[in-house]
């Protein structure tokens, strides 16, 4: 566990280095110039020894591997830079940030979550054909819908007419649940749609039939056996919605008036406000390390099929091709023997 | 009815000992299906008539027996029975009256309260039929919590307990473990236990041996019969008609979703009426095993022979088939290639020496390795057949991805016609690849659906660069014609094909090239027997007409038995006998391969043909093995020949 462990970290920092390498040399490769943007409608008045000297001044004007290899250096340090624009410390821009964001991206994963599963699970377990129809018809209209428009549904319905919520803002804690709706929206929607199909599949299973052999009931059947089994999908994809909520969710921020990450990002890519841009980008692969971390933390406690303590990967790859092995000649068998029959009389295995 | 009378008197000389519950039904059959009809809808709206008109009925502590080919709707009458039907499926006529009751018109909740304990059910394959994410014994002690017969401090007590009635060695410990730690034969003893765990007077078992090897079967069977012994009836399908002569007291014969035949397995096997029965039999191995028996002989007509193994001036085949000749002057030979064993007294065109393959163990397992081939060595004679035996996990299949330098060895030299082959790299051991070829097991995953046979059968023509389109879609058709198939089936694809159809398909493959060796693995074991014999019989044809040697690998004795000439037995990695195949039947040297042959069913009424008599492990163990059919009925129940078609 803890060489596992090690090892994760090992490659955190690899991803953390990657993904500040690649921001910088895109933004150096961007056009236009920084100076100028800060500049604003100065700009034009500034004569070029001015610019030269403000490039100075930010240390723009010096080789591209200094500027890089003392950025790196900052990073270690835990410092993240200075704002171009404001001058203050990016990391102090991001923990003012981050608040904001944090409270609708908790709210909102929880309701995705719930919502998702609810609906999931009704639509394989209700006996009703028509209600199932409706209930695996709601996904996909879910994560078609284009959050602004929800949004500003949202703010429309409840803010304007109903008057019982907070349009804009993050003051108040009431404040963060319609954009949290807003957010849960298409993630519960694509976990709905994940976990629904995940459970067809699974309830197709020969060992779900064992358990009906049994005399179990449909909940049981569902919630004892069917569940566990066909969570994994949906919960490698909550990972990815909870680092991609976190990171920043632009539009949404945007719509309510929020002042969280993502509206952080967008305003400091529009100003190209590279030490902000940096930050957000190193915050965010720090997110998706973590997160991922967690849901591989997660998995064996799920299936106790998948191992992870400390294996060198050519052990894990072995004991994935021993499971395969041990497991194909007889399920593939099975496979042909189920094929057969639907070879010869056109009967479903 | 005369049948009821019967019924009479095996339930009161079962009631004695069998649970009160058993007793007040005792009057009437358990199980009695009558003129059953199931109708599946068909993917183009039509109606699929899986099973047209099955009657059957059991009596208690009765087994009963239900054989058949793939789809001839024996599955669909077991799943009928406990009421677990595919979707699509209904059932159209007739009842499934269970001591009286209807199922088929019985609610949900009542079905419910009969599944586990009225009617317990061991499914197909045990490598998919447990939850893998819940432990053993929460997975035996469910259907005793389901029906409220333990409570939660009771239930894994009484879990461990059934899994010992059911056989499985340790059952404390294995109660802790998950399905992935547990082989299949341990597996298919933990569904036993759940089935008995409620201990219901019908126990229905779909093939519950079929993806198993012999020995396990044989221990699995007589697991079975031990519950037969304590009054539990049991309706036994299985395509095996060895099996089911071995363990049943009545036969029922299925075909096309029809009962054709009805009887002791000494009436089925002895005289069967009916042509299909007969056909069954006659494809049977475990019944005909001796070689080429069975196996009805073909000549390639001499167009396609022609065209397979001479090639005109500018034929681009010609360079492989051409030297396939026995000898091969350009090339030496090489020192010591003649072995010292008994079994190199002959031409071989591979030998493998001293083969060792270890594979790391993970670390959770305590690390180390597992020698899955321990210095072995074997050579497979020219235009013959060497058959590698082994259980699961002998070995076998990398022994044969060894041969095939698919998988280096880790000691050890291959030897093909002399030449040490085992180092050979880029282009050589491309050169290799087209005088070796594999065939797979399974003909459903080895053929790419999406593609025509044409495709398929000429890839490796294209993958090595030779002829022209045109040459090649020529070859193609002679490769078909070869391996009996239409030629017009070329632009078929693979997905419409029958399993026999794809394995002819894989057949044609391998042989594109004119290689001088096919590695078989396990050719027909995903095949039903009638197809098995056909393609077993196109298997020995080829290699009378083309000369081509085979390198055979199946778990399956009797097919072993048809169509090798020299056998090497496998056990966990280690050669433990070679030697000419009819040597090795008769007389075995190694335990193990008495073992083995001892294993095969079907011997109840073919007659000791490995001349080795039936062990016994319980009470209700087989002993040497004659005609008579009551071997292994319990002393109080009615002797099977008794038993007429009930409801027929």
């Amino acid at each position: 566990m803890t060489r596992y462990l090690l090892r994760r970290l090992l490659q955190a920092v690899g991803v953390l280095w990657a993904a500040y390498t690649a921001t910088f040399l895109i933004l150096w490769a961007l056009p236009g110039d920084p100076v100028r943007i800060l500049a604003g409608s100065d700009a034009t008045d500034l004569s070029d020894a001015q610019l030269d000297a403000l490039r100075h001044e930010l240390g723009l004007d010096r080789p591209l591997w200094l500027q890089y290899v003392d950025g790196i250096g900052q990073v270690l340090r835990g410092d993240l830079g200075r704002s171009i624009g404001s001058g203050r410390p990016v990391a102090d821009l991001l923990a003012a940030a981050l608040p904001s964001t944090l409270q609708i991206t908790a709210l909102g994963i929880v309701l995705a979550v719930l919502g998702g599963t609810g609906v999931a699970i009704a639509a394989t377990l209700t006996r009703s054909r028509v209600l199932a129809r409706v209930l695996l018809a709601l996904p996909p209209v879910g994560v078609a819908v284009p959050g602004f428009w929800f949004g500003l549904l949202l703010i429309q319905w409840f803010s304007f007419q109903l008057r019982w919520l907070p349009a804009l803002g993050d003051k108040t804690w009431t404040a963060a649940i319609l954009p949290s709706i807003a957010l849960a929206l298409p993630s519960g929607a694509a976990i709905a749609q994940l976990l629904s199909k995940s459970l067809a599949t699974t309830l197709r299973e020969p060992y779900v039939d064992a358990v009906w052999a049994k005399g179990a009931g449909r909940f049981r059947v569902h919630f004892a056996h069917a569940l566990r089994n066909a969570a994994l999908p949906a919960l490698t994809y909550t990972g990815v919605i909870v680092g991609g909520l976190l990171s920043g969710t632009v539009v949404t921020e945007t719509v309510f008036s929020r002042s969280g990450i993502g509206r952080l990002t967008a305003t400091a890519v529009t100003a190209q406000d590279i030490p902000i841009v940096q930050g957000v980008v190193l915050f965010a692969a720090l997110v998706f390390v973590v997160v991922s971390l967690v849901v591989d933390l997660l998995y064996p406690l799920l299936d106790p099929r998948i191992r992870l303590a400390g294996q060198r990967s050519r052990d894990r790859a072995r004991a994935a091709a021993g499971a395969r092995g041990s497991a194909s000649a007889p399920s593939s068998a099975r496979a042909a023997h189920s094929h057969t029959e639907l070879e010869t009389t056109g009967v479903r295995p | 009815m005369s049948a009821t009378t019967q019924q009479d008197l095996a339930g009161i000389s079962t009631g004695s000992e069998a649970s009160a519950d058993v007793a007040d039904t005792a009057s009437a059959p358990l199980l009695e299906v009558d003129r059953l009809a199931v109708h599946y809808r068909g993917r183009d709206g039509g109606v699929i008539e899986a099973v047209r008109e099955v009657s059957l009925s059991i009596a208690p502590g009765e087994t009963l027996a239900v054989v058949g080919e793939s789809g001839s709707g024996k599955s669909t009458t077991a799943q009928a029975i406990v009421q677990l039907l595919a979707p699509g499926a209904r059932i159209a006529a007739g009842s499934l009256r269970f001591r009286g009751e209807d199922l088929a018109t019985a609610s949900r909740r009542r079905l419910r309260q009969l599944r586990g304990v009225g009617i317990g059910f061991v499914p197909q394959d045990p490598t998919v039929s447990l939850d893998p994410v819940k432990r053993i014994g929460a997975q035996v002690a469910e259907t005793l919590l389901i029906h409220g017969l333990a409570d939660r401090r009771s239930a894994p007590a009484r879990a461990v307990e059934s899994l010992g009635r059911a056989g499985l060695p340790d059952p404390e410990l294995q109660a802790t473990r998950y399905p992935h730690e547990l082989s299949g034969g341990m597996r298919q003893r933990v569904l036993i236990a759940i089935a008995i765990a409620a201990e219901p007077p019908l126990i229905v078992a779909d093939e519950p041996t079929s993806a198993l090897d012999v020995t396990v079967q044989r221990q699995i069977l007589d697991q079975l019969d031990r519950l037969r012994a304590a009054g539990t009836a049991l309706l036994l399908i299985t395509h095996d008609l060895g099996v089911a002569a071995d363990r049943a007291d009545r036969i029922l014969v299925l075909s096309e979703g029809r009962v054709v035949e009805e009887g002791s397995p000494a009436q089925i096997l002895g005289s069967p009426r009916h042509e299909y029965t007969r056909r069954l039999i006659a494809a049977a191995p475990s019944i005909a095993a001796q070689r080429g028996s069975g196996l009805e002989r073909h000549r390639l007509p001499v167009a396609t022979l022609a065209a397979l193994t001479t090639g005109g001036v500018g034929d681009p085949f010609v360079e492989r088939t051409g030297a396939r000749a026995s000898e091969r002057p350009g090339e030496p030979r090489h020192e010591g290639a003649p072995g010292a064993d008994a079994a190199a007294g002959f031409d071989e065109i591979l030998r493998l020496e001293g083969v060792t393959k270890a594979f790391p163990l993970p670390r959770s397992l305590g690390g180390g390795e597992q020698l899955a081939v321990d210095d072995v060595t074997l050579a497979v004679p020219r235009a013959g057949t060497l058959a590698i035996v082994g259980e699961s996990g002998s070995g076998k299949s990398t022994t044969a991805r060894i041969a095939l330098r698919l998988e280096p060895a880790d000691a050890g030299r291959v030897l093909l016609d002399g030449v040490d082959v085992s180092a050979a790299r880029g282009g050589e051991l491309r050169r290799l690849r087209r005088r070796v070829q594999l065939v797979h097991q399974n003909p459903y995953a080895a053929l790419n659906p999406r593609w025509s046979v044409e495709t398929i059968v000429t890839d490796p023509l294209a993958a090595h660069g030779l002829g022209t389109r045109r040459q090649r879609r020529d070859r193609a058709a002679a490769l078909l014609d070869a391996v009996a198939l239409p030629s017009r089936a070329l632009t078929r694809r693979a997905a419409e094909l029958s399993g026999g159809q794809r394995q002819r398909v894989a057949i044609a493959r391998a042989l594109a090239l004119g290689p001088e060796l096919l590695v078989l693995d396990e050719p027909v074991s995903a095949l039903d027997v009638s197809i098995q014999a056909q393609v077993l019989a196109l298997l020995a044809d080829l290699q009378a007409e083309l000369g081509v040697s085979y390198l055979f690998i199946s778990h399956d004795l009797a097919v072993v038995r048809q169509i090798a000439d020299t056998v090497a037995v496998l056990q966990r990695g280690r050669l433990v006998e070679q030697g000419d195949v009819d040597t090795v039947f008769s007389s075995p040297v190694a335990d193990y391969t008495r073992e083995l042959l001892a294993a095969i069913p079907g011997t109840r009424f073919a007659g000791p043909a490995d001349g080795s008599s039936r062990s016994g492990t319980g009470p209700s163990g087989t002993g040497p093995s004659g005609t008579s059919p009551s071997h292994a009925t319990p002393p109080d129940a009615i002797p099977a020949s008794d038993t007429p078609g009930a409801s027929r």
